[in-house]
């Protein structure tokens, strides 16, 4: 087997255009997902059956069945409506952009919101008593003591859960978009040369993981900068 | 719910999607237990091998794995039927395809499962099975495995519990397994959200009592040690 690693070269800008939206896919959906996540997993780490009861639901759902298969229901699956057909929302809902980014956004909130309800129930019940003591209400002992404790807590298993998000995306080509491994797909299907296509969309997966990685230990070593000072 | 007579397919893609979960599993636990080996080799080529392999698989798609695979395993057979001089075209099945790249997968993550495991098994313990006279294997099978084995537990399940949802991806390159036969039941019957609804159903199904017999397979692994109390 000889790589002929001249085609690489040659669609090497149509794979960055496929990148592109790979990465913008990953970042989208990241941040809608989180926004997501936190009304989730606040509710879902509360004690009253009803709060948390909806939450759970979301999550055993999202967590227990294959993103494809999400994927798939939202793409392909709403168009069996015909009350969704005739909606307003129907020029969002047959557009593949769109739906593998409603999808990946609420695919990932419920893991966000996992990691988010962990975090919170690590945050040491002192500090929590403290704001008690201290006569602060409910709302502001969410806000100023626990979440932000919270939030440097999850960082670490967010930054995780974004690289798997970086790697589910490319299903995303299932539903016909040209991201990464779409790209690849059609451009293998033009010169049938799957290994060094497959290949070089594989390095730049391997590279746009190592930059999430490199800026969510900046952003770690960002929010730790009060615990340095004291040396 | 009507489904169009296509309930025998489904069951028959269900038991397709529990064969290649299970044929991925055992690739993988071997790939892993090899990969944590390699990690703490005293053998720099390979650590470093390990930390190749780890690095690689983890950072590339999954999806990705099954098509480089396919598609690659032709192209790499071709080259080796050809040494032997033998002219035929040969390919992985999509099966073995599936199984080998959900196997490499599972077997990168699974590495660093074991090799945190590895380290719990106290060194006593391997030297004093030196002093005994056992030998590498037995020192392994009856010493450290045993002990390996009740630690790796709740991340090896976590990570089949990955596996499974991953062996959907394996449709793409055509295996019948649950997702394939519920496509093609939606091409019949041109109701997709009532096949793909059923399609979640089952792979919910098949989590719940996946992580039901999980729990069960911790309390036996867990027997005879007390748990700590927060």
């Amino acid at each position: 087997m000889s790589l002929d690693l001249d085609v690489a070269v040659t669609y090497l800008p149509k794979l960055l255009d496929g990148a592109r939206l790979t990465v913008q896919l990953v970042v989208f959906s990241g941040l809608i997902g989180l926004i997501l996540a936190v009304p989730l997993g606040i509710a879902r780490s509360s004690e009253r059956l009803w709060v948390k009861g909806g939450p759970w639901a979301y999550i055993f759902f999202f967590r227990g069945t294959p993103l494809m298969v999400q994927l798939f229901l939202v793409y392909y699956g709403l168009s069996q409506f015909p009350a969704v057909r005739h909606s307003a929302l129907w020029p969002f809902l047959r557009d593949p952009y769109w739906c593998a980014l409603l999808t990946m956004a609420l695919h990932t909130a419920a893991y966000i919101a996992e990691i988010l309800r962990g975090a919170i129930q690590a945050v040491p019940r002192g500090e929590v008593e403290a704001g008690v003591a201290l006569g602060m209400k409910h709302g502001v002992i969410l806000r100023r003591i626990v979440l932000p404790r919270a939030v440097r807590i999850a960082l670490p298993a967010y930054s995780n859960e974004v690289i798997l998000m970086l790697k589910g995306s490319a299903l995303a080509s299932t539903i016909t978009l040209l991201e990464l491994t779409g790209m690849a797909r059609t451009i293998i299907a033009k010169t049938y040369m799957p290994v060094e296509i497959f290949l070089a969309a594989g390095a730049f997966y391997l590279a746009i993981s190592y930059v999430i990685v490199r800026l969510f230990k900046l952003l770690e070593w960002h929010l730790a900068r009060h615990l340095r000072h004291r040396g | 719910m009507d489904l169009h007579g296509f309930g025998p397919q489904l069951a028959l893609g269900t038991l397709m999607t529990l064969e290649l979960a299970f044929a991925s599993l055992g690739v993988g636990l071997v790939l892993g237990l090899l990969g944590a080996m390699a990690k703490a080799s005293p053998h720099a080529s390979l650590r470093w091998l390990g930390d190749g392999y780890t690095t690689l698989v983890r950072g590339v798609p999954e999806l990705l794995v099954v098509l480089i695979v396919y598609f690659g395993s032709s192209a790499a057979l071709g080259m080796v039927t050809g040494w032997v001089g033998m002219e035929t075209h040969v390919e992985l099945d999509p099966f073995a395809a599936g199984t080998l790249a959900l196997g490499l997968t599972f077997g990168a993550y699974a590495t660093e499962v074991f090799r945190g495991a590895l380290a719990t098994v106290p060194k006593g313990h391997i030297e004093a099975a030196h002093a005994l006279g056992l030998g590498p294997w037995h020192t392994f099978s009856r010493i450290v495995l045993p002990q390996l084995w009740r630690v790796a537990l709740p991340g090896l399940g976590n990570l089949f519990m990955v596996l499974l949802k991953d062996t959907a991806l394996v449709s793409v390159v055509g295996l019948d397994e649950l997702m394939r036969k519920s496509q093609i039941a939606v091409g019949f019957s041109k109701q997709p959200f009532t096949f793909y609804a059923v399609a979640a159903g089952i792979y919910l199904l098949l989590t719940v009592i996946t992580g039901g017999g999980l729990m069960m397979l911790e309390r036996r692994a867990n027997r005879g040690f007390a748990r700590a109390r927060s």
